[in-house]
């Protein structure tokens, strides 16, 4: 037990860069071993934090414990440690990670888009695993930069070599590009840009931690700092500014959004899911993880202001929705909607907010993702995303129209459903916020965020209206359509059923989170934090 | 002073009931959980099955029936008090969400109607759908539905409650829009969807702020808080009330979120009994009788305005009914008004009144509706125009519609005519004496236009095609199953009198966690009962005098509509016009608006930026490079030519240079901050 207490969490992370590495060797003509090499290793990763599960220890630590944890001297001059540990925040997210990567490979077994070449696909989504996993576990600044940069390149190519072909307009240019070109150079560098100024922030960090030779990019160790009120005043402003840029492109956060509809349609279907099931989780994630406990006064003084942006994310994203006719650009938009309650119940800063927001990423992750799965699958059978163009595809494939549907109404948060608990308790958290935050700031955001989940309904019917129901256009006439095959049906079930279960039993998700969050909030906003906010502003 | 009645004191509530366990009370959320099992294994195995799952489904109705109907009789006769939960979510120490079931008077009488109605539905549903599309699904969207409805009726919290409405919304958008190659039945159901969807907003903005203010989200200990005065809310109760009350208005159709039930009758008929007339959307008004004590203790100042909305509600939708020619329509109009009845009924302090009258609507709202559907079976249209002298040829259906249409219109002594008195006889109590000669007023205009229908339907000559027969046994045994009720159960609540050894209906309503100081009355009022039944006797015989001669052309038949209102009544008030034009006016251009800004205004700067990066980038690269003169002047050509030659580059090829230029400097950051600091 004791090797794997120490061993796990690297297996996680490692293990799917080993597998990347182990099929860079096999003939690219052996179709089968590529994919059972990367199969292998995917569900390798996922029983390992599985059994992370199994010996998690769920008896409510405070925050800043870690279990499994590694920390290893790495670069010496710098003091970055190998440092890797999972709490009751992070592993959800780990084994949604872990869990999605197993289902995209299923998934892609038999759909391969142009210009095929699985052994370079599968390299790329595994060295995309390492990254995700990597992200999630990551207790140095240093080594979380690397994750999270790591994540980029794959997806870079995945988007710029196996996306969409067809040429688009740059609205306000008058020339036309092939759309995967464009949406992938607008995504690497959206992120980089962000991810500069996050860099900025970690190294201020850094070099405010202490004295030469007593610097520190630990997680742990700045969250102690910063909660005994290391960090203040400009500094602390602008660290937070910087740590902001980095993280809310990736959430994204309105207005650093417009990458996200344009990667999103480009992308190959198994790149879309992983970018909504997983990466965008890497934002939002960075919040809680490193903006809200290492700066927790700085991030109340912003909370206001994230909380707006937030609620202009969720109307302007669903309006957004509305105004589409592509069917994947708009499920690309509601990403922009979901993401924003999950950024609400952030800015809330409390224990009710925070849960919320992690309940809503995993939801987001599962329905989102398959979403991606079924929006690829139809445009692959249908060849077109128009949504003009479909109609009456529960005529065509039932089972593929009935899935979509429940997926739909997963995604407008039906209760009983995942989708759900993200947005109604953003909206308790957002009625009773941290105490010392504007209450008509906060107030005015939940009927807001109400009236957003109207707007949600009405994209997602509208989604339905023009693509499963009515009668299938001529040009359909005679086509004999594939109903979703054998492996789709394994990679959405476990979707379908999770999405129920958490749906209904939220406490698979809180049974985590909860304790992990509750010190959290106690352990950054204790007494003195909030009542320096009420006086200080 | 019956045994059952409450004995609540200001110190704790002892209630006094017989059962507060036991095995059926222990195994009571089987009912909630049997239907959506039935969903699930319909829709795995429907298809395959002689009758497409009805089999599943009313097998699953028939066990719940046997449960609500022990309950029920339990009830009666010893009183049943018990909730069951269990923990779904617990948040720090305060947020806890459970889920589970309640049982007590009110939850019991919902347990019988909804199983019992549901069970008698389902059954015609066999014979309605015999021959029709997608039946296996029909089953299993209405098991969707019966097992949300139970869900919510169950729920032992809001939180819960929430589930099982939304539960029920979804099943009622699959169900209106069910023949969804017609375009017309997808908007219909839609509708339903976003107008309950706006009325949502206020459950559940309702259900936040009521429930954090209060501490809990649990009914009963709602109820015993408010009872209690325990929690001084002032504002916050009243908004929550009056955001709560917004939500019952979509669900139970109230003026002016009204508009989505009429065009949901382009759902089976079937549907349109169970869930647009009998159940569904009385969840409003079970709702209002649920947070009752609310009302009653902290925020009563919502309710004249409550009232209001109800009145309006009773008395200008139901006159609707007088025109339309859609058989289904004028029962449509006819179910808003009567959920006017009841919600004015509740919103003025007739706890009993307002939930007797949803029970006893039910059966022959139910009634009418199938008997509806026997005609349209037989006509094959659903307009009055086509109909016509159908008494000969389906006497049943004749008859039964007529027991209906004389308990609708509060002919004594049918069960309508008792819950509609005490409707009356709350509103007079409770000092709403203007609105109780309203609905007076509203019972002449609904006995006018069931005359009407009646009339239009079975009497005078046959005006459609073909040669309509009398409906399956299988559907007029259900008919004739709700006739009965629709006869009988009004003497559950007789003012003043108790059915020996069992008490009466507001006794078994009054098995509850705290009194609801309703009133209701001790002796039948002769002169208000009396001036209710004249009305009705009054619009039945000008509806006979009107429509009991046949009148063959529509030309004919028109100029007995009501000439001043006719236009104003044809164009139902013009409200959907307005709702349509607001929406459509609105949030089309709004999106297009948004999304024109996202693309020419946020994405403009991000590809301006990008582009000026560019041009910068192939500026120093020129200067650097000496073999790249051509760049040079391509770069400063691009930047004289605008946005679109920098883009035409992306499109002959060079972007591979960029991009590896490109990815090939940030590697190299990575590479310096990775390796080098």
């Amino acid at each position: 037990m004791e090797l794997f207490e120490t061993w796990a969490l690297t297996l996680i992370v490692f293990l799917p860069l080993a597998g990347a590495l182990l099929i860079g060797i096999i003939p690219k003509t052996n179709e089968m071993a590529l994919k059972g090499t990367g199969l292998l290793v995917a569900v390798a990763a996922f029983v390992v934090s599985l059994g992370v599960i199994a010996q998690f220890d769920f008896s409510g630590l405070p925050y800043n414990t870690y279990q499994f944890e590694v920390d290893l001297p790495w670069i010496g001059a710098i003091n970055a440690n190998y440092h890797l540990g999972v709490d009751g925040i992070s592993l959800p997210l780990l084994v949604l990670s872990t869990f999605v990567m197993v289902l995209a490979v299923i998934y892609s077994w038999n759909h391969w888009e142009e210009p095929h070449n699985p052994k370079t696909f599968l390299i790329l989504m595994l060295i995309l695993a390492t990254g995700l996993n990597g992200t999630f576990l990551a207790l140095d600044l240093v080594l979380f930069f690397i994750f999270f940069e790591v994540v980029l390149l794959p997806m870079y190519f995945m988007i710029g070599i196996w996306g969409d072909r067809s040429p688009r307009k740059i609205p306000g240019y008058g020339r036309e590009v092939q759309t995967r070109l464009y949406a992938a150079i607008k995504f690497f560098l959206f992120t980089l840009f962000g991810s500069a100024f996050m860099l900025l922030g970690f190294l201020a960090l850094y070099f405010q931690s202490g004295e030469s030779g007593e610097r520190t990019f630990s997680i742990p160790q700045l969250t102690d700092l910063g909660a005994s009120g290391a960090f203040t005043g400009r500094f602390a402003f602008l660290v937070f500014l910087a740590m902001f840029l980095g993280f809310a492109v990736k959430v994204p956060m309105w207005p650093l959004h417009t990458w996200l509809p344009d990667a999103h349609t480009a992308a190959p279907t198994v790149g879309s899911v992983l970018l909504a099931a997983i990466m965008l989780k890497l934002g939002s994630y960075g919040f809680i993880r490193i903006s809200l406990p290492i700066l927790p006064e700085e991030a109340a003084s912003w909370a206001p202001a994230i909380a707006i942006l937030a609620v202009i994310g969720i109307i302007y994203g669903s309006l957004a929705c509305l105004a589409q006719t592509d069917m994947k650009r708009l499920i690309a938009f509601s990403s922009v909607g979901h993401m924003g309650f999950v950024m609400l119940g952030i800015a809330t800063m409390t224990d009710v907010g925070i849960n919320a927001a992690i309940i809503g990423m995993v939801a987001h992750g599962l329905i989102t993702g398959l979403l991606f799965f079924l929006a690829g699958s139809m445009s692959h059978r249908y060849h077109t995303r128009e949504m003009s163009r479909l109609g009456g595809n529960m005529k065509l494939m039932p089972v593929m129209g009935g899935i979509l549907a429940f997926t739909a109404m997963a995604s407008l948060g039906l209760p009983g459903l995942a989708g759900f608990w993200g947005e109604f308790m953003s909206l308790i958290g957002a009625y009773n916020p941290l105490e010392g935050l504007s209450l008509g700031v906060f107030r005015t955001a939940m009927v807001l965020g109400a009236i957003g989940t109207v707007l949600t309904a009405a994209y997602m019917l509208y989604l339905l209206q023009q693509v499963n129901l009515g009668e299938p256009g001529e040009e359909w006439q005679g086509h004999e359509f594939r109903d979703v095959d054998r492996f789709e049906m394994t990679a959405w079930v476990p979707l379908i059923v999770l999405i129920v279960v958490i749906g209904f039993y939220p406490k698979v998700i809180f049974n985590a989170t909860t304790d992990s969050v509750v010190s959290l909030v106690d352990m950054i906003f204790n007494s003195e934090t909030v009542a320096s906010l009420g006086s200080g502003g | 002073m019956s045994r059952l009645q409450i004995l609540a004191t200001e110190a704790e509530h002892a209630v006094e009931a017989g059962v507060t366990g036991g095995f059926w009370v222990d195994t009571a959320g089987i009912m909630l959980v049997l239907p959506l099992v039935a969903f699930l294994l319909i829709l795995a195995v429907g298809k395959r099955m002689k009758y497409h799952g009805a089999e599943i489904a009313i097998g699953a109705l028939a066990i719940n029936s046997l449960w609500g109907t022990v309950l029920f009789v339990m009830n009666m006769t010893e009183g049943v008090l018990a909730q069951k939960t269990f923990e779904i979510a617990r948040i720090g120490s305060d947020l806890v969400f459970e889920l589970g079931w309640a049982v007590d008077g009110l939850s019991i009488m919902m347990y019988f109607l909804v199983n019992v109605v549901g069970l008698i539905v389902f059954i015609y549903a066999v014979g309605y759908m015999k021959d029709d599309i997608r039946v296996d699904w029909f089953f299993a969207a209405f098991s969707l539905f019966a097992g949300s409805m139970l869900i919510l009726v169950g729920a032992p919290n809001l939180i819960q409650l929430i589930i099982g409405w939304e539960g029920v919304g979804l099943a009622s958008y699959f169900l209106i829009g069910f023949y969804w190659e017609d375009m017309a039945n997808v908007n219909a159901g839609n509708k339903a969807f976003m107008v309950n969807k706006i009325a949502d907003v206020g459950l559940i903005l309702g259900a936040i702020i009521l429930g954090l203010a209060i501490g809990t989200f649990d009914f009963f200990d709602m109820s015993t808080a408010a009872f209690d005065h325990s929690e001084p809310l002032g504002a916050v109760a009243v908004v929550g009330g009056a955001l709560l009350f917004f939500g019952a208005m979509g669900k139970s159709a109230q003026f002016p979120l009204h508009i989505w039930l009429p065009d949901a009758m382009a759902g089976p008929t079937p549907v349109s009994a169970l869930m647009h007339a009998a159940t569904m959307v009385t969840a409003g008004v079970y709702l209002m009788g649920r947070v009752f004590p609310l009302f009653e203790y902290l925020a009563s100042d919502v309710r004249p305005w409550m009232v209001a909305i109800g009145a309006i509600t009773l008395f200008a939708i139901g006159l609707l009914a007088l025109v339309a020619d859609d058989i289904k329509k004028v029962l449509a109009y006819s179910t808003v008004s009567q959920l006017g009845y009841m919600m004015t009924a509740m919103a003025a302090g007739g706890y009993t009144a307002g939930l007797f009258h949803l029970f006893t609507h039910a059966f022959f709202k139910a009634l009418l509706f199938l008997g509806a559907g026997a005609v349209i079976h037989a006509v094959h249209s659903n307009n009055m125009s086509d109909m016509g002298g159908l008494r000969k040829a389906m006497p049943r259906t004749y008859w039964t519609f007529v027991v209906g249409s004389l308990s609708l219109a509060g002919i004594l002594p049918l069960a309508g005519f008792w819950s509609k008195d005490e409707i009356l006889v709350a509103l007079g109590m409770e000092g709403y004496t203007a609105v109780m000669w309203i609905g007076i007023a509203g019972a002449f205009v609904t006995a006018f236009y069931m005359t009407r229908a009646v009339a239009l339907t079975f009497h005078g000559d046959y005006k459609g095609h073909g040669h309509p027969h009398e409906a399956p046994a299988i559907m007029t045994v259900p008919l004739v199953a709700l006739a009965i009720p629709s006869i009988l159960f009004g003497f559950f609540n007789v003012p003043g009198w108790e059915i020996p050894g069992i008490g009466n209906f507001s006794e078994w309503l009054a098995v509850r966690v705290v009194p609801m100081g309703d009133e209701h009355s001790e002796a039948i009022d002769l002169v208000l009962a009396g001036s209710g039944l004249f009305a009705a006797l009054l619009g039945i015989a000008l509806g006979w005098m009107v429509w009991g001669k046949d009148r063959a052309t529509q030309a004919e038949r028109d100029r007995f509509e009501v000439p001043a209102l006719y236009p104003l009544l044809r164009n139902k008030y013009y409200v959907d016009d307005l709702a349509d034009g607001i929406t459509a006016g609105t949030m089309g251009p709004v999106a297009r608006f948004v999304n024109w800004v996202n693309d020419y205004v946020i994405d403009s700067i991000v590809n301006g930026a990008a582009f000026l990066t560019k041009s910068l980038g192939s500026f120093v690269y020129g200067v650097v490079d000496q073999r790249g003169v051509d760049g040079v002047v391509h770069g400063l050509g691009a930047g004289a030519d605008g946005a679109g030659s920098a883009l035409r580059k992306l499109q002959t090829g060079r972007i591979q240079q960029y991009a590896a230029g490109f990815v090939g400097g940030a590697l190299a950051l990575i590479v310096l901050f990775v390796f080098v600091i």
